[in-house]
C-alpha cells in the first residue's frame, strides 16, 4: 500500500516508491496549505449540508466525511485539460475543479440535476446509477485518443480522463465492461476507486474476494492500492498515473483505502450494521487530523489553522444563507431539453399544463 | 434528371452510412462483427475497408459497453452510430439507453447534446432461434428523450439513416430485418419528406390501416386483396414511432371513419395501444367503429415453426378490417 504520511503525520518516501515521490518533491508549502484548506472546506461543507438536511432544507445529503484526503489529493492530481467523471459523493473533487458548492446543494434540494456545464468545467454530472459513468469516461477517453491528444509529447494539448467509482459499484457489470473497452483501446483513463469499506450496509468483502486494485488485471488494467487517508499519496499516485495515461500507457486503477465515517446518506442508519469500535478506529485515523499533524511538524503555525477555521465558519454561513435564498425552478425546466429539436408530444403537454395552471387565475381559485 | 438507383433496404442503409461517413468526419460506425465481416446482415459491408479502423470498427460483445462508450464519444463531439446485432440482444444495454442516453440532455439542462444512433435489426419471419425475432420498439418509443425511426423501403432507409445521424437527439433506428433484401428505387438527390412525418402509401376510403417497418409490405398486400373484393383501404406508413405523426392518421380517419393498427409486436401496451387511445381522444366523433389492433400475441416470441401463427399476415389484417366495417 502506497503511503507517505503515517497516521502520526510523519513523512517518508519508502524504497521503491521514488517514481511517486518525485511528484511530492515538486510541491511547495503553498500547495500543502491549499490541500489542507480544501480538505477543511470539504469537511465544513459536509457538516453544514448535513445540518441543512436535518432541518428540512435538503431532500437528501450524501456525506463524504473521512474521504477528504482521497478526494482533494486526487482532485489536484488531475491537470488543466483533463476530464473528470464522478460518481455521486465527489464533493471534494468538485471543490478542486471550481464547481460552485451551491450547485451540489441545489441538486440535493431538488432544484435540478446538477446544472453545471460539464464540457466547460470538465467535471461531468454526478452519476446516480452505479458504474454507468465509467463507460462514459471510457468513451470520452477513446474519443481523446481518436483526436490524437494522447502521447504527442505536447503537455499543453494532451489530456487524460479520470473516473471515480466506489467499492460497491465495482460489482456492476458495466464497470467490468469499461475495463475491457479501455484496455482494448489503450484509452487514457484512470479509475480512482474510493474503497470506503461500506456500500450502504454491505461490507466491501461482500463485493469481492480479490483486493479491488487487482480487479482490472485480467482485463489488462493494472492497479495499485494506496492509503486513501494520506493526501500526499492520493495526490502523487493520481498525478503520476494521469501523466502516464496522457503519455499513452493505457488505463490504470487506483484503489484508495479509506473509510466512510458518516452514513451512506442522510436516510441511512449505520448503527444497524456496524460497530462503534470500528468507526472509532477510523475516526482516530482522520485524514484531516493526519495532515494537520504533518503541517505542524513542518512548522505551520496556529495562525493558519485559526484562519482556516474562520474561513469554514464563513463558508457555513454563506451556504446556509444561499440555501435559504434558493428559489423554485421554473416549470419549463421539466420540459426543456428533453429533446434538442422540437418534439410535438412534449410541446403539446407543456402547452396544456400552462393553460391548466392559468385556469386557476385570480378569482377562479 | 433525378439520380435514381435500385437498391435493397440493407444496401440503401449501407449507402446512407457511407454518405454520412463521407460528409462528416465525426461520424463513427461500430458494433459487433461490423468491420471486416460487414455485420451479420452485411449492412456495413465495405465500410471498414473504405474508411479504415479509426472510423469503422468492431466492438467487444458487450452491449452496455457499446452504448455507454457511444455516450462518452458523443460527449467528446463524435456522432456514433452503434449497431446492436439483434433485437433480443439490446436488453443488456437497456440501462445505458433509457437511464443515460435518453436523459442526459435534460439532466444537463441542454449543456450536452446526444447525437447517438443505435441501429437495431428487428422483427421476425426469418425462422431464427430464440431472441433473434423480437420487436422491442415499444420500450424505446415510450421513453422520453429518445426518437424512434423505422423505414419500410429502400428510399426511406437511405434518407432516414442520414437524418438520424444528423439529429442532435438520440435516435433508435429499427431496421425491418425480414425486408432487408426487398429492392426499390432510391432517389440520391432529394429526401422524400420531413423525417418525422407519416406517409399515405395508398389512398382509400373505407378503412385506414396504419402500420410500420416490416408490416408495411403485408399491409399493402392486404389492401390489394381487399380492393379485389371492393373494399378501399388507405395504408399509412408511420415511419416515426417517436414522435408519432397523429395528424396524418387523424386526417385519414376523418375520411374513412375506421382505423386498424397493425404491427408484429404484442398488442398489450404497444404502439397500437397508444394510437388507439389518442385517436379515440382526438377523433372520437369521426369514428364509425372502435379502433382495432392487429399484432403478435401477448406471449414470448415463439419458436420458428410457430412464428407464422404469431405474426399477423394479410388475412389477419383483413379479418380486423371486416370487423371494423361490420359496425
Amino acid at each position: 500500500m502506497v503511503q507517505f504520511l503515517n497516521p502520526e503525520g510523519e513523512f517518508g518516501v519508502p524504497k521503491g516508491l521514488e517514481a511517486y515521490g518525485k511528484y511530492l518533491d515538486a510541491l511547495t508549502e503553498a500547495d500543502y496549505l491549499k490541500f489542507y484548506r480544501d480538505m477543511a472546506r470539504m469537511r465544513r461543507f459536509d457538516v453544514e449540508a448535513h445540518a441543512l438536511q436535518r432541518q428540512g432544507q435538503l431532500g437528501l445529503w450524501i456525506p463524504a466525511i473521512g474521504q477528504e484526503a482521497a478526494q482533494i489529493g486526487s482532485g489536484y492530481g488531475v491537470r488543466g485539460n483533463d476530464h473528470i467523471f464522478p460518481s455521486y459523493r465527489e464533493h471534494g473533487v468538485a471543490i478542486t475543479h471550481g464547481i460552485e458548492l451551491m450547485s451540489i446543494l441545489k441538486m440535493l434540494r431538488g432544484v435540478n440535476h446538477g446544472g453545471w456545464n460539464p464540457e466547460e468545467t470538465r467535471f461531468h454530472l454526478y452519476a446516480i446509477v452505479l458504474g454507468t459513468q465509467t463507460l462514459h469516461a471510457t468513451g470520452y477517453a477513446m474519443g481523446v485518443a481518436f483526436d490524437g491528444k494522447v502521447g504527442t509529447g505536447n503537455k499543453e494539448e494532451d489530456l487524460a480522463v479520470i473516473t471515480y467509482v466506489g467499492d460497491g459499484a465495482t460489482a456492476e457489470g458495466e464497470v467490468s465492461e469499461s475495463f475491457l473497452f479501455a484496455a482494448n483501446n489503450k484509452s487514457p483513463l484512470v479509475y480512482f476507486c474510493q474503497n470506503n469499506q461500506w456500500a450502504i450496509s454491505s461490507p466491501s468483502a461482500s463485493q469481492t474476494t480479490v483486493p479491488l486494485f487487482k480487479r482490472g488485471a485480467g482485463f489488462g488494467v493494472p492497479g495499485v492500492r494506496i492509503d486513501g487517508n494520506d493526501v500526499l499519496a492520493s495526490y502523487a499516485v493520481t498525478a503520476k498515473h494521469m501523466d502516464d495515461a496522457r503519455e499513452g500507457s493505457g488505463p490504470f486503477f487506483i484503489e484508495a483505502l479509506t473509510y466512510r465515517i458518516g452514513a451512506h446518506t442522510s436516510s441511512d442508519d449505520p448503527t444497524k450494521y456496524r460497530d462503534q469500535a470500528e468507526v472509532d478506529h477510523w475516526v482516530a485515523r482522520d485524514p484531516l487530523k493526519r495532515f494537520e499533524k504533518f503541517l505542524r511538524r513542518q512548522g505551520v503555525g496556529e495562525d493558519f489553522f485559526a484562519e482556516v477555521e474562520a474561513a469554514g465558519e464563513a463558508l457555513a454561513t454563506e451556504i446556509r444563507d444561499a440555501t435559504f435564498a434558493l428559489t423554485e425552478p421554473p416549470l419549463e425546466n421539466m420540459f426543456n431539453h428533453v429533446y434538442s429539436e422540437p418534439h410535438p408530444r412534449i410541446d403539446e403537454q407543456f402547452e396544456w399544463l400552462k393553460r391548466y395552471e392559468a385556469s386557476f387565475g385570480e378569482g377562479n381559485e | 434528371m433525378s439520380n435514381i438507383v435500385e437498391l435493397s433496404i440493407a444496401k440503401a442503409i449501407t449507402a446512407g452510412l457511407r454518405k454520412a461517413l463521407t460528409d462528416n468526419e465525426k461520424v463513427l460506425v461500430f458494433g459487433q462483427d461490423i468491420a471486416q465481416l460487414g455485420g451479420v446482415f452485411r449492412v456495413t459491408e465495405g465500410l471498414h475497408a473504405e474508411f479504415g479502423q479509426k472510423r469503422v470498427f468492431n466492438s467487444p460483445i458487450a452491449e452496455a459497453g457499446i452504448v455507454g462508450t457511444a455516450i462518452g464519444l458523443a460527449m467528446r463531439g463524435y456522432r456514433p452510430v452503434a449497431e446492436i446485432q439483434f433485437d433480443g440482444f439490446i436488453f443488456p444495454a437497456f440501462n445505458q439507453i433509457t437511464s443515460q442516453l435518453a436523459k442526459l440532455q435534460n439532466r444537463s439542462e441542454g449543456y450536452m447534446t446526444m447525437p447517438v444512433v443505435i441501429r437495431v435489426p428487428y422483427g421476425g419471419g426469418i425462422g431464427a432461434v430464440e431472441h433473434h425475432s423480437e420487436s422491442p420498439e415499444g420500450y424505446f418509443a415510450r421513453t422520453a428523450g429518445l426518437r424512434v425511426l423505422t423505414p419500410s423501403n429502400p428510399n426511406d432507409a437511405y434518407w432516414m439513416i442520414q437524418e438520424a445521424i444528423a439529429s442532435t437527439d438520440p435516435v433508435m433506428f429499427f431496421e425491418p430485418k425480414r425486408r432487408y433484401w426487398q429492392k426499390g428505387p432510391v432517389n440520391l438527390d432529394a429526401p422524400p419528406q420531413p423525417t418525422y412525418q407519416a406517409r399515405v402509401l395508398r389512398e382509400g376510403t373505407n378503412v385506414t390501416l396504419a402500420t410500420y417497418g416490416p408490416m408495411v409490405a403485408t399491409a399493402l398486400q392486404a389492401a390489394e386483396l381487399a380492393a379485389e373484393e371492393g373494399t378501399s383501404i388507405e395504408v399509412i406508413d408511420l415511419r416515426s414511432l417517436s414522435p408519432i405523426d397523429f395528424g396524418t392518421i387523424i386526417n385519414s380517419v376523418k375520411k374513412t371513419g375506421r382505423l386498424v393498427v397493425a404491427h408484429e409486436d404484442s398488442t398489450n401496451l404497444s404502439i397500437s395501444s397508444e394510437i388507439s387511445a389518442r385517436i379515440t381522444e382526438e377523433a372520437f366523433y369521426h369514428l364509425e367503429a372502435p379502433v382495432l389492433r392487429v399484432g403478435g400475441f401477448d406471449v414470448p416470441y415463439p419458436s420458428a415453426k410457430l412464428e407464422e401463427m404469431f405474426l399477423p399476415d394479410a388475412d389477419r389484417i383483413l379479418e380486423a378490417v371486416d370487423r371494423a366495417l361490420a359496425y
